[in-house]
């Protein structure tokens, strides 16, 4: 939804009507720590694509794990899962 | 037109029937339960072509509801008590999402000590929940103001739930004559339910999404706004109910209509004992009249200060308790109502019928004796009961 909208635009009852409007919300507000990847440990095991609850989390050409930031709230999911300690949680300001 | 004997519950259910409802869901319990049994008994028996879901709980039977009103569909459903409080977060969900279910409630008191018989704690409960709310004062109003509801809450400018209160076994249980339309003459005054969005995959729409921060607001204003709104076609509901079977309806009622120096002001079945204590003192040639509440949401604010602005006294009586608030329900909705009044009654709270005490024409007259004397010796305080073992 366009959060822009002023209270007049407003469908009766806030009804979304464009399907799949939900990619638009950028989830990645939320996140106060965003995972860093350390491709020197990563063994593309892609447990952290598995169990990331954004599914912000990509398989690359390569075999290799990228993060979408758009997505990425910081739960740090990916990071505790990450047997080979591969991904670091590292605060927004730093 | 047919005139029946009805039991006030009947009179509810008959007006779903020839409303034509769609879907039912449904959870018995008393004071209500013989408005849905007997819907039961109409869809079992092939004489209503509705579908009719027996489900575990107040909270589901509305929930089912939503999903029906979503789809299009006309959908119908009655509680009472603990069973409205059960329903309690769902009820916020059918007014935001603007799904107009009809719901005869009959009213009755909460627990503890448990209580099955009447007052308005259930109701005012709900008070701030979205609802459009009208008190029903006997069983020709809960059939025709079901009527009425299915008029007003499904037209496209309102699309709101409409909650029809008739009070728990003062009219539920109550056999009356009811004059009843016929469905031909229903089907006339009733345009079919046409929802603006329903849920349909060929175009697909999300209900009852995710506001964050940035939109709640914006929803909640247009809600609120949509609401008030709503009031020019509950009048014109009215109108076209008066042309359509003769008989006129108003936000608030004024006996006699050109008021009187005190006022005694109720809502519901109670107003009608209320009325015979006012004739009686009118024929002792007391200048005292009857002003009755019903619309109650959205509260009627200019018909209600128009009424009331000439007289000197107003006693309000209401049927439940604001524990630890200021007086009853009622009554300070009105206070609130004639705050910003340059002319406005001195005005007297009183408490009392709750949980399925009667109260007499003489306790009314007593009422209006003892207001009067309040007002006279200027020492109006929060409120009094009345009929309560001292
Ligand atoms: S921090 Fe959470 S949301 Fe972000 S990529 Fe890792 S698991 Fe996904
Ligand atoms: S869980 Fe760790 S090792 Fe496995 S793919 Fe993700 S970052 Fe690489």
């Amino acid at each position: 939804m366009n959060h822009k909208l002023s209270w007049r635009e407003l469908e009766a009852g806030c009804i979304l009507t464009q399907p799949g409007s939900a990619s638009q919300y950028c989830t990645g507000d939320w996140r106060s720590r965003r995972p860093v990847l350390d491709e020197e440990k990563c063994n593309k095991c892609g447990l952290c694509w598995l169990y990331c609850p954004e599914g912000a989390i990509t398989l690359k050409e390569d075999g290799s794990y990228e993060t979408n930031l758009f997505y990425c709230k910081g739960c740090g999911i990916c990071a505790h899962e990450c047997k080979q300690g591969a991904i670091t949680m590292v605060e927004e300001e730093e | 037109m047919r005139r029946v004997a009805l039991e006030g519950s009947f009179a509810a259910a008959e007006a779903a029937r020839i409303a034509d409802v769609d879907v039912i869901a449904a959870y018995p319990i008393t004071p209500q339960t013989h408005i849905v049994e007997r819907l039961a008994e109409m869809v079992a028996d092939g004489e209503l072509d509705a579908e009719y879901i027996d489900v575990e709980s107040e909270h589901s039977a509305l929930s089912c509801l939503l999903g029906a009103s979503a789809v299009g569909a006309r959908t119908f459903t009655a509680t009472a008590g603990q069973g409205l409080e059960l329903m309690h977060e769902v009820l916020y969900i059918a007014s935001s999402m603007r799904l107009p279910i009809i719901m005869a409630v009959a009213n009755r008191a909460l627990s503890a000590p448990l209580s099955v018989w009447g007052d308005h704690s259930d109701a005012m409960a709900v008070r701030d929940s979205g609802w459009i709310q009208v008190f029903a004062e006997n069983s020709q109003e809960v059939s025709d103001l079901i009527l009425w509801a299915f008029r007003v809450g499904e037209d496209r400018k309102v699309l709101f739930p409409v909650m029809v209160h008739l009070d728990g076994f003062h009219i539920s249980h109550v056999t009356e004559p009811v004059l009843l339309p016929d469905k031909e003459e229903v089907d006339r005054f009733l345009p079919p339910y046409c929802y603006p969005l329903p849920l349909d995959p060929d175009r697909p729409v999300t209900m009852g999404a995710y506001g964050p921060p940035e939109i709640y607001s914006e929803a909640k204003k247009a809600q609120e706004v949509a609401l008030r709104e709503s009031k020019e076609v509950i009048l014109r509901g009215w109108e076209e109910f008066r042309d359509a079977f003769g008989r006129s309806y108003s936000p608030v009622e004024l006996h006699p209509p050109q008021g009187a120096k005190t006022l005694l002001l109720t809502m519901g079945s109670f107003s009608e004992t209320a009325q015979l204590a006012v004739d009686q003192k009118r024929r002792k040639g007391e200048d005292v009249g009857l002003l009755s509440i019903r619309l109650w949401r959205p509260f009627p604010f200019e018909e209600l200060s128009g009424a009331a602005r000439d007289a000197h006294t107003l006693i309000i009586f209401d049927r439940s308790i604001s524990f630890g608030g200021p007086g009853g329900p009622v009554a300070c909705e009105v206070k609130s109502a004639l705050y910003s009044e340059q002319r406005r009654p001195k005005v007297v709270s009183f408490i009392g019928g709750l949980g399925g005490r009667d109260v007499s024409q003489k306790e009314f007259e007593q009422m209006i004796d003892r207001g009067v004397e309040i007002v006279e010796k200027g020492s109006l305080g929060m409120y009094e009961t009345i009929g309560i073992r001292d």
